[in-house]
């Protein structure tokens, strides 16, 4: 071929050795020293071997996962021992890897002196394996028909310094036996040069026999031999070997180590069998130190082995160790547990504690000094914008897990005194509400900063909050809900406590309240202080004013009259809002011109179930911004992840994000669902009437009574429906998606490991995730089964900003705020029978994590929010839908304008 | 016969559509896919596209010639599901090698026919070799991750009994597709190894692998790289991905293929993603314009349709694919 328009050059098909688990490693010429991970050898660990023996194969697992995460690029798994079906064994251990992703994703060693257990191992590997190891120890002919076999199966290989006469134990024997195996395997087997590894042997230094002297210096050159002169092939070793006369000195035996890795490296060894825990930085070696084992493993002087011996001696027990990243590990007690509560480190947290327990008399002090000491410095570094909501709550997991270890002792101890928290605060999700993410944000703040707390959890009913909130003698109570319903549901809470006679301050928070609510609605009902909490940062200031003993009375005086002066406006102000009568309001509706021509009839009516939605179709669809609200990150994606103040930390959120969203989609952690129905609709009065397939069933809808500017008309979600007089028959839909089946028992199961802070990143996920499919379904709808939008091409940007035809409001929403709606769209749908999503007394949706709604296809469809009803529509509503005027009335408080 | 190799580095190779979707424009029955020869079988042989390479040959040499016509230069054999182990369906092991013979002797009249008319363009019979039903590195057991259904052995013998018969039926390639675990595509790769030693000739293989969903990877795990190093071992006509994505889709992971591999790459996406019916409904056109932006980045050197795809849409492809070079390969068998 002469032209080529080719714009991708092949960048990376150079003669590299590649390998494969789930995803590739390529050793190149630049590459860092490839370490394989060795605990999962039965002759190299004996807690392996008992695991295999006892066939505890989970717990051996735990072990090549601690390999992986520990840092080894590739694991060696051998099970060659007396005592043990090795074949079995192998392909038990290795069908159970390929099941755990996040050990998988590395390539796999496979190490037996044993072919069938070789075999046995190739054949059940997908990935590209090295295979440990073959060699010329039984000849030539038995040499080429494993290397064969080997390449078939498509794997490297080790080739072990090893003929027919011995191991090579000289730099002459090492380059005999390489060039020998060499030549036999790249001109007779073809075998890929690239896959070749050599096993040099590492051998013992500092034994006392002089044949020994020179046997790392005999590694190292040979090494630089075959990486000269045989081209693309790799050299590896089992590096503890060479420090073997220094067991049980392990300060000598990492610098040994270390050293001769260094020299090793620098000659051409590019993998080996290392224990990451036994290696000194090269760096870091004592000066002294360091002459000395470079002495014996450069064979530098005749006495080099006894000089090394004498220093031995003089380091033997003072552990010069101590990773330079790991540097704070030498600080004072304090200093570290602090600096593990800042950065949200778990890894030592537990013997820091244990070490500050037994410094002190009682158990409690360590909660009360050290731990409280570090919180105070979150608490601060939070307060000053400094730290923010997600590693707060990361801080707070490594507080639970330091509490944790010490609750037992405190128990023990029996000394009874209080647990000296700062006070006690219940928090509770009222009745019928199941939205918690906000009230477990406040929770963990609120703990982090030395509260103990009282979690009645969701959907709690009043008197259950009563009754704990007096048994448990809080010092106040906190009140969560994101549905309107919610609202109503605090009011009666006020009034009960009132009734009650209780005097303890009341917290409000949750995404529907707001301070104008609890000014106008909730504070009324209380003598004592009601607060209403934005956010959860804000909690610890409210919280902490409350609770001073001698200036609260002041701090509440203050809020009352504040909440007072609030309300005087505001009902000052909303009074000069005028109002149509409903009558007028009707007269005033929006009239489109409706013509058969605008209309499109839909693809298919009727009702359809997607009971697995794919979660990766959906992810594209996250709107993220929320999301980072819902962490108190405030700014628009995706510029937040550049913002200058909380840019960092919205970039740490985002990738655990990512990060739980793909065990979630890889391992099915949340299941999404879906229904929908499209039908025949038309209007009559503010009335939608939809033809299924059962008979017919009503929408009711609700008018904007609000005086509009001349023009403007007053909307209803029936305008967009046109009307049977018309005789134009047109269409609508509705839908619920879900996608928090699963959410609640992962979360719960984080709960349990004491990890808040996955436990309320899952849910906010799924929330994020049940709008997203809300958003694909309706695209879906728009584009295919209604198919009114079929040409529609917009990204997420553009659907972000609702640039889409049509419009899918929800009820309890501002355009439809009347929740019971909700009921008619699961009688329509059968929605609790199909896909499981129940409707709770407060018509919340169960799972929390979903969202339905209705589908408007006209163009001039658009959202707009309802504002204040009169009385006269709230009765004609009532008689419309055929309830009791004071039901509808519990419904719709929240919208209905009281001009007394 | 002409040589696959010449035909590859000249120009960009147009490979055929969807088998099942053509064939079920037939309508055929349960008696239809019996024929004479079945009518007493035990079970239910509705559905066993395969089988039609036997009972329905007349049907299935009119897809190829439509194919043929529309300009592929490659067909496909009929035979996505004739091993043993994925026969075991219909108790039809026994007659896998003869099924694969019949396939690919139908496939190789229609391909020499229509050479015959084209000199200039020699027509080549892909022996194609499916994932099978069985998975080698995935338990189908959610008790017990350690399980699997089917050992590499079994997937070795059952992919070589086809080899030997797609061979035996004038198959000029064979295919190995469709690959959601890449374990069961290197037991298939074995087989062929086994094949071409025991034969003494060299076969052309393809090997094409699914990227099953937008994160990247196989069903059995492997990012597109870590496919592509895994069945790297073997000397290859071609290395691609094909069906589970459409083109628009797929390109990302054809990119990674075009910078870490010498070899040839190939390219058969289905029309689109399917809908939430499962059908595909990218039309001729757009799946061609989509086409065209891989061929214009120089990825591709074997291009076709997987389902849904029709041979309006790979005569569209192919209008296409005449208009670009193939991407430079440096590696040949």
């Amino acid at each position: 071929m002469s032209t080529s328009v080719a714009d991708i050059q092949t960048q990376d098909s150079g003669r590299y050795l590649k390998l494969s688990g789930l995803e590739p490693l390529v050793v190149r010429p630049d590459s860092n020293f490839i370490n394989v991970g060795e605990r999962t050898n039965v002759a190299g660990s004996r807690k392996f071997l008992r695991l295999i023996k006892e066939q505890k194969f989970t717990e051996a697992l735990e072990v090549a996962r601690h390999q992986v995460e520990g840092g080894a690029q590739i694991i060696d798994v051998n099970m060659d021992d007396g005592l043990i079906d090795g074949k079995k064994a192998m392909v038990r251990f290795l069908n159970l890897l390929m099941a755990e992703p996040d050990i998988s994703r590395v390539p796999i060693m496979i190490d037996s002196s044993k072919w069938e257990i070789i075999e046995a191992g190739l054949q059940v590997v997908q990935g590209k394996c090295v295979v440990n190891s073959i060699s010329l120890k039984e000849g030539e002919e038995e040499f080429i028909r494993q290397a064969k076999s080997i390449r078939r199966y498509g794997a490297a290989v080790i080739v072990m310094a090893f003929d027919e006469v011995g191991q090579a134990d000289s730099l002459e024997r090492r380059v005999e036996i390489a060039k020998r195996s060499y030549d036999i395997l790249v001109n007779r087997v073809k075998f890929p040069p690239e896959d070749i590894i050599f096993d040099l042997n590492i051998f013992p230094v500092a034994t006392g026999m002089d044949e020994h002297k020179n046997n790392a210096v005999d590694f190292i050159e040979g090494t630089r031999w075959v990486r000269t002169n045989l081209p693309h092939c790799n050299v590896s070793g089992g590096v503890s070997n060479v420090s073997f006369s220094f067991r049980g000195n392990d300060t000598v035996r990492e610098a040994m180590h270390s050293a001769f890795l260094y020299h090793a490296i620098q000659a051409g060894m590019n993998i080996g069998i290392v224990n990451p825990a036994m290696l000194e930085v090269y760096d870091d070696i004592p000066a002294d130190l360091l002459e000395h084992v470079e002495d014996v493993i450069l064979n530098r002087r005749e006495d080099a082995t006894e000089r090394l011996l004498d220093f031995a001696e003089s380091v033997q027990g003072s552990r010069i160790k101590e990773k330079v990243s790991e540097a704070w590990r030498e600080e004072g007690l304090q200093a570290r547990i602090t600096r593990a509560l800042v950065k949200g480190i778990d890894k030592y947290i537990v013997a820091d504690v244990e070490e500050a327990r037994q410094a002190v008399a009682q158990p409690i002090e360590v909660i009360e000094g050290h731990l409280m000491t570090g919180m105070n410095v979150v608490g601060d570094l939070f307060g000053s914008g400094k730290m923010f909501l997600p590693q707060v709550v990361k801080s707070a997991r490594v507080m639970k897990k330091a509490v944790a270890h010490l609750t037992p002792f405190i128990e023990e101890s029996k000394a009874g005194n209080a647990s000296g928290s700062a006070g006690k605060i219940l928090l509770a999700t009222v009745k019928g509400d199941v939205h918690d993410i906000g009230k477990n944000i406040v929770s963990v703040v609120l703990a982090c900063n030395n509260y103990e707390i009282v979690d009645l959890g969701v959907m709690v009913p009043p008197e259950k909050i009563l009754a704990a909130a007096i048994e448990e003698q809080v010092d106040m109570v906190g009140l969560s809900g994101l549905i309107t319903p919610s609202l109503d549901e605090m009011v009666f809470l006020a009034k009960e406590m009132q009734r009650q006679e209780f005097d303890i301050p009341i917290l409000i928070g949750g995404a529907t309240t707001s301070k104008a609510h609890t000014a106008v609605k909730i504070d009324p009902e209380y003598l004592s202080t009601v607060v209403h909490v934005n956010d959860a940062s804000r909690a610890v200031t409210v919280v902490g004013e409350l609770m001073k003993d001698d200036k609260s009375a002041g701090y509440k005086a203050g809020l009352k009259s504040d909440y007072e002066k609030f309300r005087e406006k505001f009902l000052a102000r909303a009074v000069k809002k005028e109002y149509l009568s409903y009558k007028n309001a009707v007269a005033n509706k929006l009239q489109l011109a409706w013509s058969d021509n605008e209309i499109k009839k839909p693809k298919e009516l009727g009702v359809k179930v997607l009971a697995d939605l794919d979660i990766e179709k959906v992810i594209p669809y996250i709107d993220w911004s929320p999301f980072f609200r819902s962490w108190d990150l405030h700014g628009r994606y995706p510029k937040i992840l550049e913002d200058d103040i909380v840019g960092k930390q919205a970039q740490e959120l985002f990738s655990d994000a990512q990060a739980m969203l793909k065990k979630i989609s890889g391992k099915k952690w949340l299941q999404l669902k879906a229904i929908f129905g499209l039908f025949e609709a038309n209007r009559t009065g503010d009335d939608i009437e939809v033809k299924t397939e059962e008979g017919k069933a009503i929408f009711r809808t609700l008018r904007q009574q609000g005086k509009k500017k001349e023009g403007v008309p007053n909307l209803a979600l029936a305008d967009f429906i046109a009307p049977k007089a018309s005789g134009i028959q047109d269409y609508m839909g509705c839908f619920c998606v879900s996608a928090g089946f699963g959410a609640d028992e992962k979360a719960a199961e984080f709960n349990e490991a004491l990890d808040d802070y996955n436990s309320i990143l899952i849910k906010a996920l799924a929330d994020r995730l049940a709008e997203a499919s809300a958003e694909y379904l309706h695209k879906e709808v728009r584009t295919d089964h209604w198919g009114y939008a079929g040409n529609e091409n917009l990204d997420n940007v553009d659907l972000i900003k609702e640039a889409y035809t049509g419009i899918r409001p929800a009820p309890g929403y501002p355009a439809c705020p009347d929740h019971l709606e909700k009921q008619t769209i699961w009688e329509v749908l059968d929605v609790e029978k199909k896909i499981g999503v129940k409707l709770t007394e407060s018509l919340a949706m169960w799972p929390a994590a979903s969202v339905s709604g209705y589908y408007f296809a006209h163009p001039e469809s658009k959202y707009f929010g309802l504002g204040k009803i009169k009385e006269d529509q709230l009765k004609d509503y009532a008689s419309r839908k055929g309830i009791p005027l004071e039901e509808a009335r519990k419904w719709l408080g929240p919208n209905l304008e009281h001009s007394s | 016969m002409a040589n696959i190799f010449d035909s590859i580095s000249d120009r960009i190779l147009v490979l055929d559509g969807a088998m099942g979707t053509m064939l079920q424009q037939y309508g055929f029955e349960e008696a239809d896919f019996r024929g004479q020869r079945f009518v007493d079988w035990p079970v239910s042989l509705k559905g066993n596209n395969d089988l039609l390479s036997i009972t329905q040959p007349e049907a299935l040499r009119k897809v190829h010639e439509a194919y043929l016509k529309s300009g592929a230069d490659i067909i496909e054999t009929n035979t996505f599901s004739s091993t043993r182990i994925a026969m075991a369906d219909y108790q039809m092991e026994e007659l896998a090698y003869e099924i694969n013979l019949a396939a690919a002797r139908v496939a190789r009249e229609a391909a020499d026919n229509i050479s015959k008319t084209t000199p200039d363009k020699p027509r080549f019979v892909a022996g194609s070799m499916g994932p099978t039903n069985k998975t080698a590195s995935l338990s189908p057991d959610v008790e017990d991750p350690g399980f699997r259904a089917v050992s590499f052995d079994e997937l070795r013998a059952s992919y070589k009994e086809q080899a030997e018969g797609l061979l035996d039926g004038g198959a000029d390639i064979l295919m190995v597709e469709t690959i959601f675990d890449t374990l069961n595509a290197k037991a298939a790769l074995f087989a062929i190894e086994e094949v071409k030693e025991e034969r003494g000739i060299d076969i052309p293989i393809m090997v094409s692998g699914t990227i099953t969903d937008a994160s990247g990877r196989t069903l059995s795990g492997q990012t597109a790289e870590a496919f592509l190093i895994s069945v790297s071992h073997i000397p290859v006509l071609s290395v691609g991905f094909n069906c589970a994505l459409g083109a628009k889709q797929l390109q990302p992971y054809l990119e990674v293929l075009a910078r870490r591999t010498d070899s040839a790459i190939s390219a058969h996406p289905n029309a689109g993603l399917p809908n939430a019916f499962g059908e595909y409904d990218e039309t001729p056109e757009q799946m061609a314009a989509q086409i065209k932006v891989f061929l214009e980045k120089g990825l591709i050197n074997i291009i076709g349709g997987c389902c849904g795809t029709t041979p309006e849409h790979i005569k569209a492809i192919a209008d296409v694919a005449a208009q670009f070079q193939p991407r430079p390969i440096t590696q040949t068998v």
